[in-house]
């Protein structure tokens, strides 16, 4: 069975070994030195392994005695985790060496942090998804404190660490309610035993496990740890947060409802349908009044989130296949502004309040114009991608019966659209003041420019992203 | 009542009790004191249930080695636990309400507890049969054979918490005059010291 097994899952055991010789290569030689290196040196190998899932890999298998699966819906969501892993590391390379963050233990852990993601998505079982979620989690828990020195950093970390584990503990006590009535840790021998007639004790366990995801997808009302963690953590963090963890965290939560809970899809569907419309408004309203451009991001994937989860709620192929390319839209359109976010900087400090967004497009009109492009996308106006991402979601949706759930959606999006176009007026329209300085090194603005591309040239057919998100989907639900 | 059953209903209402004193107990070392002994009657109920290793396990990694480090933790922390109790004391009426709508639905949830059908079967399924290996080997077989992927994994876990504690706690102070043991020993009274002859009254 071994090496089967293993020749499956060769990419993750490339990237454990990678991270380990990364580690011990950096503590015997230059330590911080190489810090520029090894973030160059794990882009390159995380695109590289990226390539071999797509590549290399067909249908669909489970290892390890059914623990891990290798499927569409899987390779899809690593391929999309270790693109965004590998675009936030390049964006941020420039912050870290400027602002005293070059520690090389800093794309190690990112690396460790993006095992335990593709691990994640793969996982088909309970316990595979408790520790492959505690690899990822851990991780996080780090590198958002990485700035020691600082109390806002110390602080995010402090506080992403007491709640994810409040919410890991919620995640084991809905795990161990599901055993107990299922008699299995896998999911397929879960999802043979859960169906229609379940006892209270059994909806408590799903509802349990649900509550602890919403945590890791900060959906509403378990999203109170996003913003002071964003704000808090260092900006190239914050980046990583809003990217590719989201996007395992997501897969993970269709995963779990569709392969273990696929039996009762309307018992899942009506928790998730209200974490979304939930997420929705949180983080359309409550992004109204934020005056620092990180916290406004953290309420602005809230929102995304909850649009994501609406992908979810409907329990069709159609709804994964839109959950998937809303994250893939999401991801590429968050690494364009993070880029940007990353680079703005006044008297000679990182700088992310709003103010700084006045008048700017006099200052850089070509960054202002992509700055532009990227908040209507976020916004979901029509000529960018954005909106397609919102619209097939909300299709989906209508699709499925539950157009009122379209409708709400709708709804949020308009009240959304207010925080991202007020940034658009900061900069066209601002008042007259002191102007953002916002020098970038080439590939973080090459990144910037190519999501911004994206964005708008997305629209003719989505990259034929819809043909392999629609395969996944088939893998996933049944 | 047989005795097993005695014995289970003493060890499991000294579990909760303890439980429940570790997180009232005023002062944080009685705490951890009534931690350890959550922890010893845990023991006694795994050893009912036929797993000593397991309950072996749990004394002396838990009490001998956790809770002990516990001790020492809270020994050394300067933290008023009185102010930070003061404080708590404000939201108790929310934390209480919504624990007993918790644990009301608990109970509802447990009273009409059931299984799936075979799902015993299921669960009896992955373990090894007990008759004919012992419950230690049977461990061994899971944990470094059938799940070994898991082992492996959690491993990373430990290594992530490693380096975690490294990269969040160690520095490079450069003003810090350290020990040399060779600096130390190669010293020699000609380097150190000047024989001055000094007359009297005078002074240097």
């Amino acid at each position: 069975m071994t090496s089967a097994d293993l020749a499956i899952f060769l990419p993750e055991i490339v990237v454990a070994l990678g991270a380990i010789i990364a580690l011990l290569g950096a503590v015997y030689t230059g330590k911080d030195k190489l810090t520029g290196a090894l973030t160059w040196g794990f882009a390159a190998f995380f695109l590289v392994i990226a390539f071999w899932i797509g590549t290399g890999f067909e249908g669909s298998q489970t290892a390890f005695g059914g623990l891990l699966v290798n499927d569409a819906f899987a390779r899809f969501s690593k391929i999309l985790i270790l693109a965004g892993s590998a675009a936030v590391l390049l964006i941020g390379q420039d912050f870290v060496k400027k602002w005293d963050m070059d520690r090389f233990e800093y794309p190690v852990l990112v690396a460790l942090a993006t095992l335990g993601m593709m691990m994640m998505v793969s996982a088909n079982d309970l316990m595979a998804l408790y520790v492959s979620l505690e690899l990822q989690s851990l991780a996080l828990y780090v590198i958002a404190s990485l700035r020691r020195d600082s109390a806002r950093s110390t602080e995010a970390g402090l506080k992403y660490f007491v709640l994810g584990s409040m919410a890991s503990g919620l995640l084991l006590y809905g795990a161990s309610l599901t055993y107990g009535y299922a008699g299995t840790t896998q999911f397929a021998g879960i999802l043979s035993m859960v169906n229609a007639d379940l006892p209270l004790g059994m909806l408590f366990g799903m509802v349990f496990m649900l509550a602890g995801l919403a945590f890791k997808v900060s959906a509403a009302p378990f999203h109170m740890w996003t913003p002071d963690v964003y704000e808090g953590a260092p900006t190239p963090v914050t980046a990583f947060f809003a990217t590719a963890p989201k996007v395992a965290a997501i897969a993970l939560f269709a995963r779990l409802c569709h392969d273990a809970f696929g039996g009762i899809p309307s018992q899942w569907g009506q928790v998730i349908a209200a974490l979304a419309v939930l997420s929705m408004y949180v983080g359309a309203i409550a992004a109204i009044g934020q005056k620092d451009i990180k916290r406004l991001m953290a309420y602005s994937s809230i929102a995304h989130m909850g649009y994501a989860l609406i992908g979810l709620a409907v329990g069709t192929e159609a709804g994964i296949q839109a959950m998937l390319v809303y994250m893939a839209i999401y991801v590429v359109t968050n690494i364009g502004t993070f880029a940007f976010i990353l680079a703005m900087e006044r008297d000679g400090r990182p700088f992310t309040s709003l103010d700084g967004f006045h008048q700017f497009s006099k200052a850089e009109p070509l960054k202002a114009l992509v700055v532009l492009v990227l908040m209507f996308s976020l916004a979901g106006v029509p000529p960018f991608i954005g909106f397609f991402a919102k619209y097939s979601v909300l299709m989906a949706s209508v699709d499925a019966g539950m157009t009122w759930l379209a409708i709400l959606g709708a709804v949020a999006s308009v009240i959304g659209a207010y925080y991202y176009l007020r940034i658009v007026y900061f900069m066209y329209f601002g008042r007259e003041g002191e102007v953002l300085e916002t020098k970038m090194s080439p590939v973080q603005y090459g990144l910037m420019l190519a999501s911004a591309f994206i964005v708008i040239a997305g629209v003719v057919n989505l990259f034929g992203i819809e043909a392999p998100a629609l395969s996944a989907a088939q893998s996933l639900v049944r | 009542m047989s005795v097993a059953d005695l014995a289970f209903y003493a060890f499991a209402i000294v579990t909760v009790v303890a439980a429940l004193l570790v997180t009232v107990s005023r002062n944080p070392v009685h705490s951890v004191l009534w931690l350890i002994l959550t922890f010893f009657s845990s023991a006694g109920l795994l050893v009912l249930l036929g797993a000593e290793f397991v309950a072996m396990l749990l004394v002396i990694v838990y009490v001998g080695a956790v809770a002990v480090l516990f001790l020492f933790v809270v020994m050394m922390l300067d933290v008023d636990f009185a102010e930070l109790k003061g404080e708590m004391a404000r939201t108790m009426p929310l934390a209480l309400l919504i624990g007993a709508i918790l644990l009301i639905q608990l109970v509802m949830a447990f009273s009409a507890w059931k299984f799936a059908d075979g799902a015993m079967g299921l669960r009896a399924n992955v373990t090894p049969d007990l008759a004919e290996i012992h419950n230690t080997k049977a461990l061994g077989l899971l944990i470094y054979d059938k799940y070994f992927i898991l082992f492996q994994m959690a491993g990373m876990v430990l290594l992530v918490a490693m380096i975690g504690a490294i990269t969040l706690t160690l520095r490079h102070r450069t003003n810090v005059k350290r020990q040399n043991v060779m600096v130390q020993m190669s010293r020699d009274p000609a380097k150190t010291m000047e024989m001055r002859d000094v007359k009297p009254g005078q002074g240097l």
